[in-house]
């Protein structure tokens, strides 16, 4: 019987063979794992990670206590509806386990990652990972492409220090369609010995967010109200459209309109230093904190450059990851926003934190209280 | 509590303001083409209510005091917000601007997508095709009539006046709160339940527009104002929490600023002045005087 489901199965896999033909990888899908020298790991320890929801990050060390180590991870793919604005508009998000953006995964450089990811069943498309931070096979996609019902685990070893992004990439159009429904993520891969500033001191952070900025392309109807579809694929031609345009119709955190506000807003007290973890996995963005500054600032997310200092607003290229610290010197209410305002105002791309402690009346006071233009 | 001269500024800009709508009043129809919607009466009576706007005492943000505020005449307000229904036929009469967006929305459900300008349109065209004096009701009245249903602004903590950010999280947590079970699907009218008046759907999720403009008061340390600055191009909004917004805004999902949970809908309903009067007293009510 020819289904909705086998046929976007059969087109995943349409999509992904001259990929794979084309690097010279064996075509026959039940032997793509390329043959080599077994690495010995035999020496290392291995170390179990449960991963936390995003804006929030695992426990982790910022100087790393041990040699390298083999941190096991695991990720179960999930596609379900979610709302993404305040009207209630839905997607059928493909998620990195259940949230837009996955998990923030943290490691140490030359720490080996083993993911071990899982389609279950009731899913009904083929997924799989690309690692920017993975050497070889696509980023790992060519290893890792799994069908509902099936898992993989798949190891790399963390060569480069830095923030970067992870995604779904099963081939073709589908490439593109998974990542604007939701499917990516970031990985930090701290230096052994923790960050450090211009001068290579070493620098901390007293708290870890993720963000993770997403594009979608919702279709609308006659009346220009936004679709709602029963599948992913119930919904995929309609979506090609909307995205062939480039213009998304939300540009969010954290998967959805307010996901970073009202009684999700971030907290932090003046004098407590953040790290911000910024993705975008497949458009431009431009944070910038209203209020406040990046003080040490890896726009491109790789530690083994210098931070950039005092930074106003950060780029982060779409496809890239990057890491923004700063110590909070001023009570209130701070927006982190994409300083392409309308991004931010019309299409969602703001959060908030809110900041406890004393004002600083050095800093700024306001000397005047608004009134009336005095006469004369 | 306004002086002389800020009370002289708020009636020329109304005056200003009328002028700049076009909402020169008309003379009444002599036939009645447009059905009365069902009211509710409410009495004459007096309450304690902190007025809209800002309050500064001493050069800081501060709850505005409770003032007594005596509502001198009986009046009528419409049981429901105006539906979508309603408005779209001053719309199809040309004597509205068509709703944000409004298309493929079910008639039953309140017009929402309206600005301040759209909705005194409605009030002048229903005048006119009902022959009775309609207008919005004015933030007092609102709360009035809204009684147990209306959302207190007062913070109620003594913040340290040397430290704004206090109040700034407070608000915000507050509005957060009422923000937070928040239903985005609209209803038809009756959808939110009714008030002890009988009145529908205050503070549901559609936010209703009022006559009163936004102002700031600057008060001494002892409560003494010493200055009102009133600015009518922004009209006060009253449902689950009291919002400012700009006079030809029809959406403000977007917020007016980057900070604060804005209204999800703008809607309004409008209240029906006791007799018919002349021509002269529609001009009086027009301006608010
Ligand atoms: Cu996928």
């Amino acid at each position: 019987m020819f289904t909705r489901r086998t046929a976007l199965l059969g087109a995943a896999f349409a999509a992904t063979a001259p990929v794979l033909l084309g690097r010279g990888i064996a075509a026959a899908s039940e032997s793509m794992t390329p043959v080599g020298l077994p690495a010995d790991l035999s020496t290392l320890t291995r170390r179990k990670v449960e991963l936390v929801r995003p804006p929030f990050v695992h426990e982790h060390e910022q100087v790393a206590g041990t040699g390298p180590q083999i941190i096991e991870f695991t990720m179960t793919i999930r596609e379900q509806k979610m709302v993404i604005d305040e009207e209630g508009t839905t997607i059928q998000a493909m998620t990195f386990d259940g949230s837009v953006p996955g998990p923030l995964m943290v490691v140490h450089q030359d720490d080996y990652v083993e993911l071990t990811l899982i389609n279950p069943e009731s899913n009904s498309m083929p997924h799989n990972i690309d690692f920017h931070a993975a050497t070889g096979a696509l980023g790992g996609g060519a290893l890792t492409l799994i069908n509902p019902g099936e898992q993989t685990t798949l190891r790399f070893r963390a060569t480069r220090p830095g923030t970067f992004v992870y995604h779904c990439a099963p081939g073709g159009p589908m490439i593109p369609w998974h990542v604007v429904s939701g499917m990516n993520g970031a990985i930090m891969i701290l230096p052994r010995d923790g960050l450090k500033n211009e001068k290579g001191e070493p620098i901390r952070y007293d708290k870890v967010v993720y963000v993770g900025e997403q594009d979608y392309y919702i279709p609308r109807d006659e009346d220009g109200n936004y679709k709602e579809y029963d599948s992913p694929g119930d919904g995929y031609s309609d979506m090609l459209e909307v995205m062939n345009g480039l213009i998304p119709t939300h540009e969010v955190f954290n998967g959805a309109v307010g996901a970073l506000t009202g009684d999700n807003a971030m907290t932090s007290k003046v004098g407590e230093t953040v790290l911000i973890v910024h993705s975008q996995a497949n458009r431009d963005t431009r944070p910038h904190l209203i209020g406040g500054h990046g003080d040490y600032v890896w726009e491109t997310g790789k530690f083994n450059n210098p931070p950039e200092k005092d930074n106003e607003t950060w780029f982060i290229r779409g496809g890239s990851a990057g890491a923004a610290m700063y110590t909070f010197l001023q009570p209130g209410v701070y927006a982190y926003v994409n300083h392409n305002l309308i991004e931010a105002v019309s299409l969602g791309a703001t959060a908030h934190f809110k900041v406890e402690g004393d004002w600083n009346n050095d800093l700024m006071e306001q000397v005047s209280a608004p009134g009336p233009i005095p006469r004369g | 509590m306004t002086d002389i001269t800020a009370g002289s500024v708020a009636i020329i800009a109304r005056i200003l303001m009328v002028w700049a709508l076009g909402a020169a009043p008309a003379v009444p129809c002599v036939e009645a083409a447009e059905p009365v919607p069902a009211l509710v009466s409410i009495a004459a009576g007096a309450f304690r209510h902190r007025p809209a706007g800002e309050y500064l005492r001493a050069g800081f943000p501060d709850d505005a005091p409770r003032v007594a505020i005596g509502i001198d005449h009986p009046f009528e307000i419409m049981r429901d917000q105006v539906s979508a229904q309603a408005y779209d036929a001053c719309v199809a009469a040309g004597a509205c601007g068509p709703r944000f967006g409004a298309a493929g929305q079910a008639e039953a459900l309140p017009a929402t997508g309206v600005s301040f300008a759209d909705a005194q349109d409605y009030a002048r065209w229903l005048s006119d095709g009902t022959g009775m004096i309609w207008r919005l009701p004015t933030d007092a009245e609102w709360a009035y009539a809204a009684g147990s249903r209306f959302a207190d602004d007062g913070l109620g903590a003594k913040t340290d006046s040397a430290n704004p950010a206090q109040r700034w999280l407070l608000e915000y947590d507050s509005v957060a709160a009422g923000a937070a079970d928040r239903d985005p699907v609209l209803r038809p009218a009756g959808g939110f339940g009714a008030n002890e008046n009988g009145i529908n759907d205050l503070a549901g999720n559609v936010w209703e527009w009022t006559s009163t403009c936004y102002s700031r008061t600057r008060a001494s340390a002892a409560g003494e104002v010493e200055s009102v600055t009133e600015n009518c191009g922004v009209r006060v909004l009253e449902g689950r929490h009291r919002a400012y917004v700009t006079f030809f805004i029809q959406d403000a999902k977007g917020g007016g600023c980057s900070l604060g949970a804005p209204p999800a809908y703008l809607g309004f309903r409008l209240v029906r002045d006791p007799a018919r009067p002349s021509p002269f007293a529609r001009l009086r009510a027009w301006l608010g005087a």
